[in-house]
């Protein structure tokens, strides 16, 4: 009798499936997407993690922005400046990221300042090509009319190039931040920050709601983004609708 | 650097074949997307419509992050070059379609009229007017839809394998030397594919069409051209 209750249990312990200290039976047979889970876990398990990656975006962004805007202002006054520095960043460009945050870690160490010098690399061909491209394609005709209105060279930089130059300087940005949230995700290969951790974390223990939960996480992450720049862009330059509007 | 040299030498059997297959998986990608997004690009600017269609579809795929995508079919394919597919395809499909559309588009208008004032068919417009006057764009944007797949094709590793990225992602066999010389492979890949589609667009280029200057000099590998034609679309639209 007590033999019997004590091998009862045994025959049934299957292969163990964590369960992450809920079962349901969604989570015991890993389905595709346990929502229940996910709902349950969002806060200590994914929250932070899109806080992660918000974060290492915003730094990539915010220091690639100041390089390539020093850089394109450069190469706008001095045109042989531009090959270097975009041959440069298209080298850096074509380096995979998962490659890139790997040979960082015995330069840098494992942690945040290595991803950020991948990610920072990354953000400057299209930011700086950008930047560079809305500057040149002001017409020569208004920076002549500024000159004629006898503004100096900075005037006309500071009054009439950048504030025609910023939809291409947006468009630039909305890439950028695309990419790099994109990116970022891989960065968790070598340390575990941001929606990547999750998901190389569950790669490689096979819970597949938890992968899937943080793909879909970065996914609506970087549609957000891209929305809220498009946003941002009609608010800081409204004269390029209304001109769109009324031609 | 010796390591390096020393590495290549050993290994040099195991590059070639890693290689060959990186090539494989990045045609694979690239011949699908170009089945997907050239027909809709290059209908979208011949009927000069559904900007609206062709610019967001491009806009979504380009917010898509690969590893994202690459875990979330890996989930319903399991292993298999499947899942690596699906997430090189969806980074070619941007810069194709936005190119193939911005191209058809901004065919001289003139152009166009003279053609059917000749009374040429719309099919003969299409194969005869349009595309010869739009290839040299629309390569541009194959070219980094190329350069971008070659250089994401190593996260293939992480859903099934195959190509450098094996070597890139295993590090504990390789070492770090490994993975430096299969990203070195994985760059001279990238810029060797830019250069050849540079040549192409040149050969495709109507003689006696006068290129924008931006897209005679060899824009460098990766660059996003499609951005720069978007910008000047625009730009042009605002004059």
């Amino acid at each position: 009798m007590t033999a019997l209750a004590v091998a009862a249990p045994l025959a049934q312990s299957g292969p163990v499936i964590p369960n992450f200290g809920r079962g349901d039976d969604c989570i015991r047979n890993n389905g595709k997407f346990c929502a229940q889970w996910f709902i349950d876990n969002f806060n200590a398990r994914f929250l932070p993690r899109v806080g992660e990656h918000i974060k290492m975006t915003a730094i990539a962004i915010v220091i690639g922005f100041f390089i390539a805007f020093a850089a394109a202002l450069i190469a706008h006054r001095h045109r042989r400046f531009e090959l270097p520095f975009a041959n440069v960043a298209s080298l850096f460009y074509t380096i995979p990221s998962i490659a890139f945050f790997q040979i960082m870690v015995p330069i840098t160490g494992i942690g945040l300042l290595s991803i950020e010098i991948a990610l920072v690399s990354y953000t400057l061909l299209i930011l700086f090509r950008n930047i560079l491209t809305g500057l040149r394609e002001v017409p020569g005709e208004v920076k002549e009319a500024a000159e004629g209105m006898g503004l100096t060279r900075r005037q006309i930089l500071l009054r009439v190039e950048l504030p025609l130059a910023v939809p291409a300087i947006m468009a630039g940005l909305r890439v950028a931040t695309v990419t790099t949230i994109s990116l970022a995700t891989v960065a968790a290969f070598i340390t575990p920050l941001g929606l990547g951790a999750p998901i190389f974390n569950a790669i490689q223990s096979g819970a597949n709601t938890e992968f899937v939960a943080a793909s879909m996480l970065a996914i609506a992450l970087a549609l957000f983004a891209d929305m809220f720049i498009v946003l941002a862009q009609r608010f800081v330059s409204p004269w390029a609708r209304a001109r769109r509007g009324s031609s | 650097m010796s390591d390096l040299l020393n590495f290549f030498a050993d290994n040099t059997q195991l590059l070639l074949e890693k290689t060959l297959a990186h090539l494989g998986i990045s045609a694979i990608a690239m011949v699908v997307a170009l089945a997907l997004a050239m027909p809709l690009g290059v209908y979208l600017g011949h009927r000069h419509a559904g900007s609206f269609l062709a610019i967001n579809i491009s806009n979504v795929f380009r917010a898509l992050p690969s590893l994202a995508l690459i875990a979330i079919s890996l989930a319903f394919f399991g292993l298999s070059r499947l899942n690596v597919e699906i997430a090189l395809v969806a980074l070619a499909v941007p810069p194709i379609l936005t190119n193939a559309y911005t191209a058809v588009d901004g065919v001289d208008p003139d152009a166009v009229e003279a053609a059917r004032g000749m009374g040429m068919t719309e099919r003969q417009v299409l194969t005869g007017i349009e595309l010869p006057l739009s290839w040299p764009l629309i390569f541009a944007g194959i070219r980094t839809a190329a350069v971008y797949v070659v250089a994401t094709a190593p996260l293939a590793a992480i859903a099934g394998g195959g190509g450098l990225g094996d070597i890139i992602l295993n590090q504990p066999t390789y070492g770090l030397v490994g993975v430096i010389a299969a990203t070195i492979v994985v760059v001279v890949l990238a810029f060797a594919v830019d250069i050849l589609f540079a040549l192409v667009q040149r050969a495709v280029t109507p003689r006696g069409l006068h290129m924008p200057a931006e897209l005679v000099t060899i824009v460098p590998a990766g660059t996003d051209t499609a951005v720069v034609a978007k910008d000047a679309a625009a730009t042009a639209e605002h004059v």
